[in-house]
């Protein structure tokens, strides 16, 4: 019985090792090819370089306007999470504590947008007439717009855990309903609202379909983009490629390994209690 | 003071009109234009009625491939994440595996990345000459089972499963393992004590307690599967030919070509796919939790 017992333990991390190694190679792989000459990474390996070349990154910076596409997905990222975090904050916190007809009425209509699928030709059509296409406020309201839905949700019920007492004694002290939101609710919501700023920046960070419908012009696209463009133009030199994807991953996982606690509390939250 | 005067509803009013105008609108608008022939070659919109439906649902250009490509494609990336997500928590869940949070986090890490560049990733990986894919089969002395991974009809089908797969998997595991750490681990003590096996504790206890969160990962792997776009379009454009062509790749080539309507149709049609079913699935789970509360 004990040795079955140690024989099964070791098997299983056997088997733990194994599937790390699935997860961890292609990034691995990328990373070491990223630091190759362009002939020694024309065939893809573990093996190391022979000599480490930086140059390649600086290459991509310049071929790959790294740095006007960072920016732009920097602020893509950051004022459409802002956006959503003021909005989502606002809405969950009336949405919740007065379960009016109406409110119920506009707290599923918005959850509705979970699941629906974005419909891009005829939202095309909209932004247009609105003057909205190929800007940048238009992809930051429009990014804004997708994820309230999920973000509402994530809020809503965390408004629920605040006791409604705390409104009662605020208002007794005169604060107005504004007041009491800015000043009190708010700093409740802390948990929440970080949760929902730091997925919403990721998820925009990473999205490639919004600007490839209603961003024309290459000044204005996100690292995303801008990769998938560079990858078309140098598909065989992969020493170019791997650094250009890893110069777009660094920020993520900056973002991932910072907000860790965060980010997987936040998404198994949604799902688990939901 | 009332309620509507102390929690005001404007204050949900922002949220509320930029998904209805961005989001909510667009798609009746879809529904509205599918019945045209809308297009970027003329100005004038004419109705046509059932025209673009009857045109995707025979199988005259091939767009019914893509709605069952669309099917294939949700069904088996769901079944392969849900079934490895949950032998992934139950593993993370117990003390076997030394490292345990390390792992977890490896496995979890494809999540952050953009589909974009995971797809951007093994696309290098498997290119059949120079791809490390190929290049370590054959360092393995495995030279025979190299392939043209993602030019091949079925097999590029099949790699693009399973991409999807490795990106979306960790995403499960830690929703499932969320799920495991709520159950009281009283259930487990008093099933052990009656001498119950792993297998059967996991069959009995975990997996009928765990049933909530289950339906809530199906309803999420569905509904993405359903809309899937950014993985093949970076990993094969929707081919070789259409072998790999589903419903959101489909719209966009649509756009590109300026036949909106037909775009619109498409998008009409996985807009019922997936509002359907997650209405049934969410319902199913309101059915048992009501009957939960009653008992």
């Amino acid at each position: 019985m004990k040795t079955r017992k140690i024989f099964t333990r070791i098997l299983l991390n056997l088997v733990t090792i194994l599937l790390s190694l699935i997860f961890v190679t292609p990034m691995l792989v990328i990373f070491i090819n990223s630091f190759k000459s362009a002939s020694e990474s024309n065939t893809m390996s573990l093996k190391l370089p022979s000599k480490w070349i930086l140059d390649n990154y600086f290459i991509v910076a310049e071929r790959g306007k790294i740095t006007v596409s960072l920016m732009n997905s920097l602020l893509y990222a950051v004022c459409s999470a802002a956006l959503i975090l003021i909005l989502v904050a606002m809405a969950a916190f009336v949405l919740s504590r007065n379960r009016s007809r109406l409110n119920r009425f506009i707290y599923y209509f918005i959850i509705l947008g979970i699941a629906m699928p974005v419909s891009n030709v005829p939202l095309m059509k909209v932004m247009k007439t609105l003057h909205i296409i190929n800007t940048r406020p238009g992809i930051i309201l429009l990014y804004a717009a997708i994820n309230i839905p999920i973000s509402l949700f994530i809020v809503f019920g965390f408004v629920g855990s605040i006791p409604k007492d705390i409104d009662e004694a605020a208002i007794l002290d005169g604060c107005t309903p504004m007041q009491l939101f800015t000043n009190i609710i708010l700093h409740m919501l802390k948990p929440a609202l970080v949760t929902i700023f730091v997925l919403n920046v990721m998820g925009v960070w990473n999205d490639f379909t919004m600007p490839l419908y209603y961003l024309d012009r290459s000044d204005k696209w996100p690292m995303t983009l801008a990769v998938y463009n560079f990858f078309g133009m140098y598909e065989r030199q992969y020493n170019l490629v791997s650094a250009d994807i890893v110069l777009t991953m660094c920020p993520v996982l900056l973002i991932f390994i910072l907000g860790q606690k965060y980010i997987v509390g936040g998404i198994s939250a949604g799902a688990v209690k939901g | 003071m009332n309620l509507n005067k102390r929690y005001p509803s404007y204050m949900a009013a922002g949220a509320f009109v930029l998904f209805a105008v961005l989001v909510f609108f667009p798609g009746i608008l879809g529904i509205f234009y599918s019945f045209t022939n809308w297009n970027s070659y003329s100005s004038d919109i004419r109705f046509v009625g059932m025209k673009n439906y009857a045109k995707a649902f025979s199988n005259t250009e091939g767009y019914t491939g893509y709605i069952i490509n669309t099917l294939l494609f949700t069904l088996f990336t769901t079944l392969l994440k849900t079934i490895l997500g949950i032998l992934l928590a139950l593993l993370f869940n117990g003390t076997w595996v030394r490292g345990n949070h390390v792992h977890r986090m490896i496995i979890f890490s494809p999540q952050v990345m953009s589909y974009l560049i995971v797809g951007l990733v093994f696309k290098s990986l498997l290119n059949p000459s120079h791809g490390f894919v190929n290049v370590f089969l054959k360092w393995c002395g495995l030279g025979f089972l190299a392939q043209s991974w993602l030019s091949k009809p079925g097999l590029a089908f099949a790699s693009v499963v399973l991409v999807d797969t490795w990106k979306g998997v960790g995403y499960i595991m830690m929703v499932v393992l969320a799920g495991l750490q709520v159950i009281s681990t009283s259930y487990y003590e008093a099933a052990s004590m009656d001498g119950a096996s792993f297998w059967q504790q996991t069959r009995y206890i975990t997996m009928p307690l765990l049933a909530p969160v289950l339906i809530n990962v199906t309803v999420l792997n569905l509904t993405y599967g359903f809309r899937v776009f950014d993985i093949i379009y970076s990993l094969t454009h929707g081919g070789p030919g259409h072998a790999t062509e589903v419903l959101n790749t489909a719209v966009y080539a649509e756009f590109a070509k300026g036949n909106y309507a037909m775009g619109t149709a498409l998008s009409s049609i996985l807009f019922v796919f997936v509002m359907s079913i997650s209405y049934f699935l969410l319902k199913a789970m309101d059915v048992k939790e009501e009957a939960d509360e009653n008992a």
